[in-house]
């Protein structure tokens, strides 16, 4: 159970997506203008990692693994990723059809992500399953990872929504304006999640 | 050789396949019935998004229009009679006339009518100006002259000038997006004819009106006695024209006439739709 604690935390604060490994930038600059569109485009994230990784990693372990197809995983997430998304785009639209205005184009883009994909192929590296671990523990491992991938998406779009809106008000030097300055900011707030590096483990030791 | 690329390949096919039939599912028990006529219906729309028919922006209305056939076709007051005709159309329903309207000012305090109280030199939008001590003029009614109106017209047709806002009728859609950018809420949207306004919003007593502003409205009631139909009332220290009542005035122009501060003038309200059919009708003849 710590173990799953400690996935959980680490994949929030230290191997954030976003800021540690820097993956699904194109959302994040993308995205992060507005605090609800933000918000709405993280939880989309969420949901996409966490249905991706609970499709995905039986794929690898009880088809490409045993056929020793793992060269295809890459090709084969991809296409499983895709039609996921269009299943969730066309479920959003029956029952959620603000939500899914408010995504726009961004819910197909997950389809592409970096993030989702990185989730995924991260996840059937970093928790195989071999003698020590039952197909469970690992699928168990997975998920949360994923759901701590995806929190830590949400708190990075959150955190820097905020961050921006400031920006906004400010009075940025006109060379400065627009890119530059975004870029700038979104290096020194990853630069703050470097502070979360090792503390994690350490609480629980 | 052929075995190898089998077995990549028929896996690979198998998802495919799987992942096409659920989304062949998902799409024909999902499916959210649109409207047929919905995009020809908002094709007619002008797409300014301004609210003036009284729906969420022009989907909205569009979608209204589907829906419900009780909508009345003739709400779009910034794509007027055309717009009407088109709707009408496209929906298989009765034509009906669009009472087209444009923004009046309500105040005319320019600068040879009234002062400043202060040497305002805060942000520059009558939001702002408003939020210290009710703006920058002595009368606290009256336009701010920082022109959020201004910027908010989609037709560009208010411009500030002596002070106060200004709307050019003959640029004027009656959108009535400026009716509601106005912090000081005095303007109005009036039907397009020619017609008697009020151009002052003060409602303080008649001596204090008077001290602050030459063009405000004293609140004397003299309006109230010349007008031949009653439509004038003295609300609030302020004259208010009913024009319900105010048409087919048998002595047009009295109320203007007897005026004593010259607040109610006569006006031709004709906006930018009625010039636009007093030309085709004269291109015609």
């Amino acid at each position: 159970m710590t173990k799953l604690i400690i996935i959980l935390l680490s994949a929030v604060f230290i191997n954030n997506y976003v800021l540690s490994r820097f993956l699904g930038i194109c959302p994040f600059l993308g995205v992060s203008k507005k605090l609800d569109s933000a918000t709405g485009m993280s939880l989309a994230v969420i949901f996409v990692m966490l249905i991706a990784t609970a499709v995905t990693y039986p794929i690898q372990v009880f088809l490409l693994d045993p056929m020793n197809l793992g060269y295809l995983q890459t090709i084969v997430f991809i296409l499983v990723i895709a039609a996921l998304v269009q299943l969730v785009e066309i479920v959003l639209k029956r029952y959620l059809p603000s939500l899914h205005k408010s995504l726009g184009v961004y819910l197909p883009l997950i389809t592409t992500n970096c993030a989702v994909l990185g989730v995924t192929i991260l996840n059937v590296q970093d928790y195989p399953v071999n003698e020590a671990t039952t197909f469970w523990w690992g699928y168990a491992e997975s998920l949360v990872n994923s759901l701590g991938s995806g929190l830590g998406f949400f708190l990075a779009m959150v955190m820097f929504s905020g961050v921006r809106s400031t920006i906004e008000g400010s009075d940025v030097p006109e060379s400065f304006k627009g890119l530059p300055i975004t870029l700038v900011a979104a290096a020194i707030t990853s630069l703050s999640f470097l502070g979360f590096g090792g503390i994690i483990e350490n609480l629980f030791a | 050789m052929i075995e190898a690329i089998l077995t990549a390949v028929i896996p690979v096919v198998i998802i495919a396949v799987i992942c096409a039939v659920m989304l062949v599912v998902a799409s024909k028990f999902m499916a959210v019935k649109e409207d047929e006529r919905f995009p020809a219906v908002r094709e007619c729309l002008p797409g300014a998004n301004c609210g003036a028919c009284g729906f969420a922006g022009c989907d909205g209305y569009a979608k209204a229009l589907c829906e419900n056939p009780d909508t009345p076709s003739n709400l779009c007051v910034p794509g007027a009679d055309g717009v009407a005709h088109k709707l009408a159309d496209v929906l298989g329903v009765e034509f009906e006339d669009v009472v087209e309207q444009v923004a009046v000012i309500h105040c005319a305090g320019d600068c040879a009518h009234t002062n400043d109280k202060v040497r305002y030199e805060g942000i520059r939008t009558c939001e702002a100006a408003k939020l210290l001590y009710g703006g920058k003029g002595s009368c606290t009614y009256g336009c701010l002259g920082f022109g959020d109106c201004a910027a908010a017209c989609p037709q560009g047709a208010i411009y500030i000038k002596d002070g106060i806002a200004h709307v050019d009728r003959s640029e004027c859609i009656g959108c009535g997006i400026c009716t509601k950018t106005c912090p000081q809420k005095i303007i109005s949207l009036i039907s397009d004819v020619e017609k008697a306004v009020v151009t002052c919003s003060n409602k303080d007593k008649g001596a204090s009106t008077r001290k602050v502003c030459s063009n405000g409205c004293i609140g004397c009631k003299k309006c109230e006695r010349v007008c031949p139909a009653g439509a004038i009332k003295v609300i609030d220290n302020v004259a208010v024209i009913d024009y319900d009542k105010c048409p087919d005035c048998e002595d047009f122009g009295v109320c203007a006439k007897n005026c004593t501060t010259g607040c109610i003038q006569i006006a031709d309200l004709s906006g930018l739709h009625r010039l636009k059919e007093k030309e085709t009708e004269k291109s015609k003849a």
